[in-house]
């Protein structure tokens, strides 16, 4: 490959790498409503309890699956189960309220103009 | 091409240091658009170290010596499977190996989690990309994989010989993989510390990418003892080098951290240990890489010996302090949400086991590191070697595979009295019925109780796994009313994470009772044999049939075919060679250097099942050949150059003839000379061996490979779920409305 090529190919893939790279920057900049929020905050909190609520589900099953072979008597299946059921529901009343209070921040932020 | 490789390198470290920038500013500000960008730094970044990767390979693949790694490691009679191998086998092609995966690995994950838990993934995006940054300025300012000479030799100085073998194709790129994928939640977690978010979700983020990480360590780490067993020709799988160390080392401390991640998932606790531990694992992976290349403490791996030291010790310190750092600024946040119900419990037992992975993570490290920590202190380096570390290490490994056979029968939060007698009288029957048959064995393993212990503790893990596998396909026959083999495996698809990981115990067990079997019941001999001599080993009674000898262009290989009978019963024939390969030292000689011994390697010759292995090498001795090879360099030094000068009046055609002839004369004169080790045969040193069961060790890496490979697989309702979301996004947070009524889909 020859030396003029070179440096062309160089050109070509940094000018694809910048634009690539700063596309977001450039897409945020025409569309950006002035006052707009940042997601980032919002969804951390929803993340958060949406990967507890996926443990404890695993949690559930897990205590079925122990109680199955052998590992939980009935009973202590009866009470585990009883106890990772509440927690379960305190996590979705934690997801109902994050949900709620994201849906009143969207249609606050609805420019009516 | 060498010019577009540099100017990739250098756009790689743009991209990283942008990337940082772009990812901070992003999550500080809270500016989306920032974040996404700095997570396209390193998708650009991963295509500009794939390009710059390849096109490193291709100047291997064509022979360009003009790439000074190339002319360095390679040539033109290595064999294309190794010529592309040989990238790796440098400094500089390591260090873009290092980039190169990262940066895959990096895109990976940060594509999947794109849209979740955005602020902890941009700290981390930072992190990873503070790494390859790391790893792109050694490759452009300290050792550049492009650095071209402007007269490129005609030839190559070949592949170390000791690198060519099949497992080095593989073993580098599985263990760089291991270590690249470490970083990923020492990343997440450094992003989780910086966010005050130490919830489940940066675990949940990284779990999978965790249990990648340990597999293919562990996979890397079982590549390379099975390379110094058939390659090394000592006789052994595991020397305790400081490179093998630095690998085990990451992996227990992320065996403890699959381990006990399930508690906080599950409990809420051990959030501090959680933590330290995946930094720690990361810490050690980049220790781990320093170790191998930096060349500070001896070790076989001395090829990649160079003085990247400084710049390692650096990015260590940073990050220790900023681990310690941040524990200590989130302790509040990091406190337990739950306290242990009961010692007798799965949570016990697995704090148990993770205390004694990380005691042996100290242990091998204090040993590793002592020569480095006398001299500090001493002024001498005193070196402890292997014996130092079998009195704390066997002891450790019993425990941990008793706990390794009680883990998967003991329930979560508390046990009862009934529960234990339940689900521990049939292990611990199989225990004791191994125990009691290997007393009554004649000549059995009583001698070693250590090696007696561990074969009873195996099979109390063996029968705790079988009855767990046979509970549970029993429990979902009785809900699907399937037959035995669907029933088996469509438990283990509906439970992958618990029934691979008890897999793994199970090869685990079978893997060591190879370890015991065979470093406890060892025989060996060094004996020297002339042709028709026999030698006895452990009732094996090995003959030196007769000599071999080959000339290629790559190398002179001498050797011996060796007959094995017992009892006077023909049990295998085995062949093991010396080979010598052409050293490029002129004071060789014309005709020496082709039996020069500085690089000469052994194959060795095996003869395996699932009893014993029967292993031999040879070491052929050059030297009884040196009046020989004496007199044909002094013929070639007085002739070589009288016809050098006749040639270079000659037309080049006529010439390159006469050259020609004389490298012909001079390849006879070889061919004849390694003749001699057939037709004159001289007595030559072999180490024999006759070891036990050293084939289960490779049987129970195999086993926990797959269950690994089973753990590791998604979960199909999980993966269908995930889709699910995808589609319906505008949010993947708007799963449907929650029910106060918890349903659990198909539990078993």
């Amino acid at each position: 490959m020859s030396g003029a090529l070179e440096y062309l190919v160089i050109l070509a893939v940094l000018s694809a790498a910048v634009v690539f790279v700063t596309w977001p920057l450039r897409i945020a900049a025409v569309g950006r409503r002035p006052g707009e929020r940042s997601e980032l905050d919002e969804r951390s909190s929803l993340d958060e309890l949406e990967a507890a609520r996926e443990a404890k589900y695993r949690e559930l099953r897990d205590a079925e699956l122990d109680h199955l072979t052998g590992k939980l008597s009935d009973d202590d299946y009866e009470a585990l189960d009883h106890s990772l059921r509440g927690e379960a529901i305190e996590i979705l009343h934690g997801l109902d309220r994050e949900l709620a209070r994201e849906r009143e921040d969207d249609s606050a932020t609805i420019d009516p103009a | 091409m060498a010019l577009i490789g540099r100017a990739l390198l250098l756009m790689c470290l743009g991209a990283a240091v942008y990337g940082i920038g772009a990812s901070v500013y992003g999550a500080r500000r809270g500016r989306r658009e920032w974040t996404i960008s700095g997570r396209r730094a390193v998708y650009a970044l991963a295509a500009m170290a794939t390009l710059a990767f390849a096109i490193l390979e291709d100047a291997f693949y064509r022979n360009d010596f003009s790439f000074n790694v190339v002319a360095g490691s390679s040539s033109t009679t290595t064999p294309t499977f190794y010529k592309l191998a040989a990238a790796w086998s440098t400094q500089q092609g390591s260090l873009l190996l290092w980039v190169f995966l990262l940066s895959l690995w990096s895109s990976l994950i940060l594509f999947l989690v794109r849209n979740r838990a955005r602020e902890i993934t941009a700290y981390a995006t930072a992190v990873l990309l503070g790494f390859m940054g790391f790893f792109t300025a050694l490759a452009v300012f300290w050792a550049n994989p492009f650095a071209t000479s402007a007269t490129p030799p005609a030839e190559g100085a070949g592949l170390d010989p000791l690198l060519v073998h099949p497992s080095m194709m593989i073993h580098p790129p599985m263990l760089y993989s291991g270590y690249t994928l470490l970083t990923i939640p020492f990343a997440f977690a450094i992003g989780a510390l910086v966010t005050g978010r130490l919830g489940a979700e940066w675990i949940a983020l990284t779990r999978r990418f965790a249990l990648a990480a340990w597999l293919f360590l562990g996979i890397g780490i079982l590549l390379g003892a099975r390379w110094s067993y058939t390659e090394l020709g000592w006789g052994g799988y595991w020397a305790w080098d400081p490179v093998e160390n630095a690998a085990l080392m990451p992996w227990l401390c992320i065996t403890a951290f699959i381990h006990s991640i399930m508690i906080q998932e599950k409990r809420g606790m051990l959030k501090v240990w959680n933590v330290s531990l995946v930094l720690g694992a990361g810490f050690l992976s980049i220790l781990g890489t320093f170790l191998v290349r930096s060349g500070i403490l001896d070790s076989i791996h001395a090829f990649g010996a160079s003085t990247l030291g400084v710049p390692f010790v650096i990015l260590l310190a940073v990050m220790a302090t900023a681990a310690i750092g941040l524990i200590l600024w989130r302790r509040e946040q990091l406190r337990s949400e739950a306290r242990l119900d009961s010692l007798l419990s799965r949570e016990a037992v697995f704090l148990l086991q993770n205390m004694v992975l990380v005691a042996m993570v100290f242990v091998i490290f204090w040993i590793t590191f002592f020569p480095l920590i006398s001299q500090a202190l001493t002024g001498t380096k005193v070196s402890v070697g292997p014996p130092a570390f079998k009195p704390f290490v066997v002891p450790l490994a019993l425990i941990l595979v008793l706990l390794s056979g009680i883990g998967p029968i003991i329930a979560w939060r508390r046990v009862t009295v009934a529960n234990l007698r339940r689900n521990f009288t049939l292990p611990v029957l199989g225990g004791l019925a191994v125990l009691i048959w290997l007393l009554l064995v004649p000549g059995g393993p009583s001698s070693r109780p250590f090696a007696l212990i561990l074969f009873a503790l195996a099979g109390f893990v063996l029968v705790s796994v079988f009855q767990e596998l046979w509970r549970g396909t029993a429990a979902r026959r009785a809900m699907t009313h399937d037959i035995v083999p669907v029933a088996f495996v469509g438990l283990i698809r509906r439970n992958r994470r618990r029934y691979g990981g008890y897999i793994v115990h199970a090869g685990l067990a079978v893997l060591l009772i190879g370890v015991a079997a065979s470093s406890s019941f060892q025989h060996s001999q060094d004996v020297f044999l002339a042709p028709g001599q026999k030698a006895s080993v452990d009732g094996y009674t090995i003959r030196y049939v007769r000599p071999t000898e080959s000339i290629s262009p790559e190398k002179i290989a001498m050797g011996a075919v060796l007959n094995v009978t017992k009892g006077g019963k023909h049990v295998t024939t085995v062949t093991t060679t010396r080979n010598f390969y052409p050293s490029q030292n002129p004071t060789d000689g014309l005709v020496g250097r082709f039996f020069d011994t500085t690089d000469s390697d052994s194959e060795v010759g095996l003869h395996s099942n699932l009893r014993r292995d029967i292993w031999a090498v040879i070491d052929v001795d050059p030297t009884h050949l040196a009046p020989l090879i004496n007199q044909a360099n002094s013929l070639f030094a007085a002739f070589a150059p009288q016809v050098m000068t006749k040639a270079a009046k000659l037309p080049p055609a006529q010439a390159q003839q006469a050259v020609n002839t004389l490298w012909t004369e001079r390849d006879l004169a070889v061919s004849e000379i390694a003749r001699r080790f057939v037709t004159h045969p001289w007595a030559s040193e072999f180490l024999l061996i006759v070891d036990p069961m050293v084939i289960w060790l490779w049987l129970g890496a195999l086993i926990i490979a797959g269950g690994g490979l089973i753990a590791l697989w998604p979960v199909p309702s999980l993966a269908r779920r995930r889709a699910a979301t995808a589609a319906s996004a505008p949010s993947p947070a708007r799963q449907p409305a929650p029910s106060p009524r918890v349903r659990v889909r198909e539990p078993v």
